[in-house]
């Protein structure tokens, strides 16, 4: 079978050639442009090229103005601890005693729902990939997923698959999966949200960029061979809607080897402690069109590549199809020739294929060969970092005034003791609030002996080093109904949650990464949406002093009109000087005196409450209260360093009444809870008590002898402290004049849950 | 392309939870007509030119040996395809 | 004592035994799969993880290696061998330990922690531990459901060849709820569960007595010391 090469000498001769620019979705004034810079139209392989990365997906084009921001309001105050900023694979951090940690959340929504299996475990392997890149042995990993209503047949389908996937690509990595989020909405149901975040530790020394700078060095593709995974997948997939009868296009699948992964992790860390890898880059979306220019244009240097030497496992690819490939499993490597014997000793220690494809070359300039024919002549910087950037039409939406007039003030609110107790269990054992065992067992947390805290506790928390206990914490939030209300502070509540969760493991927060999961670019109120949470997040970590390092952005996560809900997931990582500080989510001992630190509001608009019991969404999302979490966070940090709290759980979905219930089957210790005082206090209903949202809320418990210290050190710093309760050796939860549970019974009962839907 | 084809079945009284569910999963489809369910593998040599006799035996041996487990499966068939 | 780690492509948890091996006293050395030399250990460990992942059967592959030949000669003349999960494959495939390990009943993975009875304490691996004592050790597999024909499970429970059983909750679908067996001579021992995960406090599993302080994964490794230094 001859194919018909497309060349750069036949590209000048015949100017007027028809070109599938559109089915390959590129819009008409992008071609123009590729034509002006080319000085000629595209190759058919360049036209491959430049159609992948100037997709929105690789691109950033709608979003580039937006992100510029969290680049942007940034002090020299939190700068001081980036060692790699945004634009990288990923960010890293030094945190201390010459260690950097790199992390960093990313989406693989649509492929998930077309392939739920394959769509998740990829999604893992990607980001794993972008840590690895960096020079770090990856050391965790965590999801956050949000699927369709939990009733509706097709969201088995896709969290069988979703979950299952996760487990076998993660596990088989050998990465503890340390925490996340599950949630059921029915706005994800054609939509549903795969988002996976991976981090890795690393000697300072061991840091790796993806530049190719030095000419005559080697480039080297490594890993699995060349298939026709996903061609297309990353213009076609990410770039466009769905309509609402499901998939319109079907590109093949990428399909994932765990295996494969886990022994190119071990070789690489192998080269990178042989020191013959000069830079590196995985090959993700875009395959090889992202490597190759992405490596070039960061080095300021270009490149020959021989493309028929690129290892195949289908002769039949074409080179346009070899260049769009997004077979998973293989990174590019940039190697000077004197360390070429050294990276090949390696690589077949591992047996790993490989194959030389050329040299990096001084002029600017990415020149691709299919024998002898030259298919590939361009500018790496165009491809790579000098994609249109949008300034997409923005529209506040007609509906949202409306909307935020709606709150939940006229929906009925019980003062009946019975009635509330129903209303507690219904809330703490629906889908969202439920136990995630389910899930969660299904995930290895162990591997590495490294695990400080996991699920359920608030944090996930890892040492890093093995003398001196020096460790990381990480958690993440995101809540597409505040979001959905007020985008601006559904993106500061997200990272005033995780900023929380960090704190309240023990950990100070460091830096920041985040999925922007949003509807289409297209539809104007989308992108009010998401001009507005870009601005709430960027203004938000300036006022809490700790810096956006990487992340990314998921748009068209819509089916025909029906954009999901803003949904930007924040993730907040922190240090620990000795990860054995960590604080425990529940309490272990009885007679503990239990604090609610903060205060409380009568504040349930978006509140789970307002969905599980009235079906409702309206009104303004709770207040963001930056200043009293930078504050909370302080005293934390302080309290535990004198080793005064014997337990820290922070309040958010479910209010108080969550967070009391599972803090009593943590460690599956009781407790007698006082409301009045928080109803008398704050002056509030008792619906308000046990389940506003209010927000700078931890509840702590304290052993007797370190009450007094630890209620003057909160009364020092003005933090608003409660005692509610005490902790006690029987078995039970009793809220005075509202109920008492059995702790055995609302562990079966939360346990339940999931199982019965999905099992 | 000349091939020796090689399957393998669980044992027969031994436990097959893997076909168990999926029994399960096709009756709740309202197909109650199928009573039990086994999955085993099939396996593909490749060969250069078409297999021998002796290639066959060969072939047999590696299945006992190597692509089957002895104490949990059986090979219930070595067939020589064109 | 020199205790090998066996890696192989896709191996786990040699990192985690190593640790064990360490916090025990012993001198962990690591065993690469392609090398038929042992470098003079006194004991090896088959640790968990997806070696060649799982493809044909789990364990199937490494059980061929070339460090697998060497084991299996030194074995059968008395050297100590740890198959843990994945190991436990191998030293099944091996037919250093009789049956098999196929998916779990419910066919997920599950991470838990697990509780065992000590059902034998006469061998190389498990002699610091009380008979009939039960430690919580985590367990973590899809494929670690035990089966084995009438006839072995009659001989395995016969000659007390059994080393741990599941209490309260049978993870995978095992039969007569075995997790982990032992040889006739008592120097091969294989379990499904990751003692290696309970070595060390404050990442061990949650103990009533405080968050993540289970260590009984230890008792494993100052087993062998223990049987090394009284060989």
């Amino acid at each position: 079978m001859s194919i018909h090469i497309d060349t750069t000498k036949e590209a000048k001769a015949t100017p007027e050639k028809h070109q599938p620019w559109k089915e390959l979705g590129l819009k008409e004034d992008e071609f123009n442009e590729i034509k002006n810079i080319l000085g000629r139209r595209p190759t058919s392989a360049e036209l491959a090229m430049y159609s992948v990365m100037w997709s929105e997906h690789c691109s950033y084009k709608s979003s580039k103005i937006y992100l510029r921001q969290f680049g942007e309001k940034v002090t020299d105050e939190m700068k001081k601890n980036l060692m790699v900023g945004m634009g990288e694979n990923a960010g890293v951090v030094d945190i201390g005693e010459g260690w950097a940690v790199t992390f960093k959340v990313e989406s693989h929504n649509h492929p998930s729902y077309i392939e739920p299996f394959q769509g998740a475990a990829t999604g893992v392997g990607g980001i794993v990939r972008d840590i690895l890149t960096m020079g770090a042995r990856p050391i965790a990993v965590m999801d956050q997923l949000r699927f369709g209503a939990p009733e509706n047949p097709d969201t088995r389908r896709v969290v069988d698959g979703v979950v299952a996937g996760i487990s076998f690509y993660g596990n088989c990595l050998g990465l503890p999966n340390i925490g996340g989020e599950t949630v059921f909405d029915k706005v994800y149901q054609g939509n549903p949200l795969v988002n996976a975040l991976s981090v890795g530790a690393l000697r300072h020394e061991d840091l790796k960029l993806a530049k190719a700078s030095n000419p005559g060095d080697l480039v080297i593709l490594f890993g699995a061979r060349t298939g026709a995974d996903g061609i297309g997948g990353v213009s076609v997939l990410a770039s466009e809607t769905f309509d609402s009868t499901g998939p319109s296009r079907r590109p093949a699948v990428q399909v994932g080897d765990p295996f494969a992964e886990k022994v190119l992790i071990e070789c690489c860390l192998e080269l990178y402690k042989a020191q013959v890898v000069a830079g590196i880059q995985d090959l993700g979306g875009a395959g090889l069109s992202c490597a190759t220019s992405e490596l070039a244009s960061n080095g300021n240097a270009g490149m020959k590549v021989q493309l028929q030497d690129v290892l195949l496992r289908d002769d039949s690819l074409t080179p346009e199809e070899i260049l769009m490939s997004e077979s998973q499993e293989r990174m590019m490597a940039i190697v000077p020739k004197k360390d070429k014997a050294a990276f090949e000793a390696i690589v077949n220690k591992w047996e790993v294929e490989y194959s030389i494809l050329g040299e990096v070359i001084k002029e600017p300039r990415l020149y691709i060969y299919w024998g002898d024919e030259e298919i590939v002549n361009v500018p790496p910087r165009t491809v790579a970092h000098d994609g249109p950037v949008y300034e997409r039409p923005v529209a506040e939406p007609k509906w949202i005034k409306a909307l935020n007039k709606d709150t939940t003030k006229n929906l009925a609110k019980s003062e009946n003791p019975d009635e509330l107790a129903t209303q507690l269990m219904q809330i703490i054992t629906s889908p969202n609030q439920a136990s995630k065992n389910f899930i969660t067992d299904q995930y290895d947390h162990y591997v590495g002996g490294n695990t400080a805290l996991a699920m359920p506790d608030d944090a996930g928390m890892i040492r890093v080093d093995e003398t001196s206990s020096l460790g990381i914490a990480i958690a993440t939030d995101a809540n597409g109904r505040y979001g959905q209300l007020d985008p601006y502070a559904g993106a500061q509540l997200a990272l005033s949650e995780a900023f929380r969760n960090v704190a309240t493991s023990g950990a100070t927060p460091a830096a920041v990464t985040n999925c922007l999961n949003f509807g289409s670019p297209e539809n104007p109120e989308v992108m009010w949406q998401f001009k507005q949470a870009t601005a709430g997040l960027a203004d938000a970590c300036l006022e809490l002093g700790i810096p956006v390092t990487g992340g990314n952005v998921s748009f068209y996560n819509q089916t025909g009109d029906v954009a999901i809900h803003p949904t930007p997931v924040v993730g907040v990582l922190g240090v620990i000087d000795d990860v054995a500080r960590r604080i425990p989510s529940g309490w272990q001992d009885a007679g503990h005196n239990i604090y609610l630190l903060g205060t409380t509001e009568e504040e349930l608009d978006g509140s789970v409450w307002s969905e599980v019991i009235h079906d409702h969404l309206g009104g303004l999302p709770p207040k963001v209260k930056l200043q009293e979490e930078k504050k909370l966070a302080e005293a934390l940090n302080a309290a535990s360093l004198q080793g005064l709290l014997a337990s820290a759980h922070d309040l958010s979905e479910g209010g108080l009444a969550q967070a009391v219930v599972e803090s009593c089957l943590r460690f599956n210790v009781g407790a007698r809870i006082y409301l009045d005082e928080i109803v008398d206090k704050n002056n509030i209903s008792k619906t308000a008590a046990l389940f506003s949202e209010t927000q700078a809320r931890i509840l702590v418990s304290v052993g007797r002898e370190d009450d007094v210290k630890f209620v003057g050190l909160c009364e020092q710093r003005n933090i608003p402290i409660t005692r509610i309760g005490v902790t006690d050796s029987t078995p039970t939860l009793e809220i005075q004049n509202l109920a008492t549970w059995q702790l055995t019974d609302l562990k079966l009962a939360l346990d339940a849950t999931l199982p019965e839907l999905f099992a | 392309m000349p091939k020796i084809i090689v399957e393998v079945m669980p044992k027969a009284d031994l436990l097959d939870p893997q076909g168990k569910a999926v029994r399960n999963s096709i009756n709740r489809k309202g197909h109650e007509e199928v009573t039990s369910v086994r999955i085993g593998k099939r396996i593909e040599l490749h060969y250069a030119n078409t297999p021998t006799e002796k290639d066959l035996e060969t072939a047999k041996q590696i299945a006992a040996d190597f692509l089957s487990n002895g104490v949990i499966e059986d090979v219930v068939a070595v067939t020589v395809e064109a | 004592m020199k205790i090998g780690v066996v890696t192989f492509p896709g191996t786990l948890d040699d990192r985690d035994a190593a640790r064990a091996v360490r916090l025990a006293g012993g001198e962990a050395v690591s065993l690469w799969h392609a090398d038929t030399n042992l470098h003079d250990v006194d004991a090896v460990v088959l640790p968990g993880g997806f070696s060649y992942g799982d493809y044909l059967r789990c364990g199937a592959i490494a059980a061929q290696a070339p460090v697998m030949q060497t084991i299996i000669e030194k074995a059968s003349q008395g050297l100590p061998v740890l198959g843990i999960c994945n190991g436990f494959q191998v030293l099944v495939e091996s037919h250093l330990l009789p049956g098999g390990l196929i998916r779990n009943e419910n066919q997920h993975f599950i991470c838990r922690d697990q509780t065992l009875k000590v059902e034998n304490n006469t061998t190389a691996w498990t002699n610091q531990f009380k008979l009939g004592e039960h430690i919580t050790i985590p367990l973590k597999n899809g494929e670690g459901g035990y089966i084995a024909d009438a006839e072995t499970l009659k001989r395995l429970e016969g000659e007390n060849l059994i080393t741990f059983r599941y209490v309260d909750v049978n993870p995978n679908g095992s039969m007569n709820n075995i997790a982990g067996l032992r040889n006739a001579k008592g120097n091969v021992v294989g379990l499904m569960p990751h003692p290696e995960h309970a070595v060390e406090a404050g990442f061990g599993p949650d103990m009533p007595e405080a968050m993540r302080s289970g260590v009984d994964g230890l008792k494993f490794f100052t087993s062998v010391i223990h049987s090394l230094v009284n060989a």
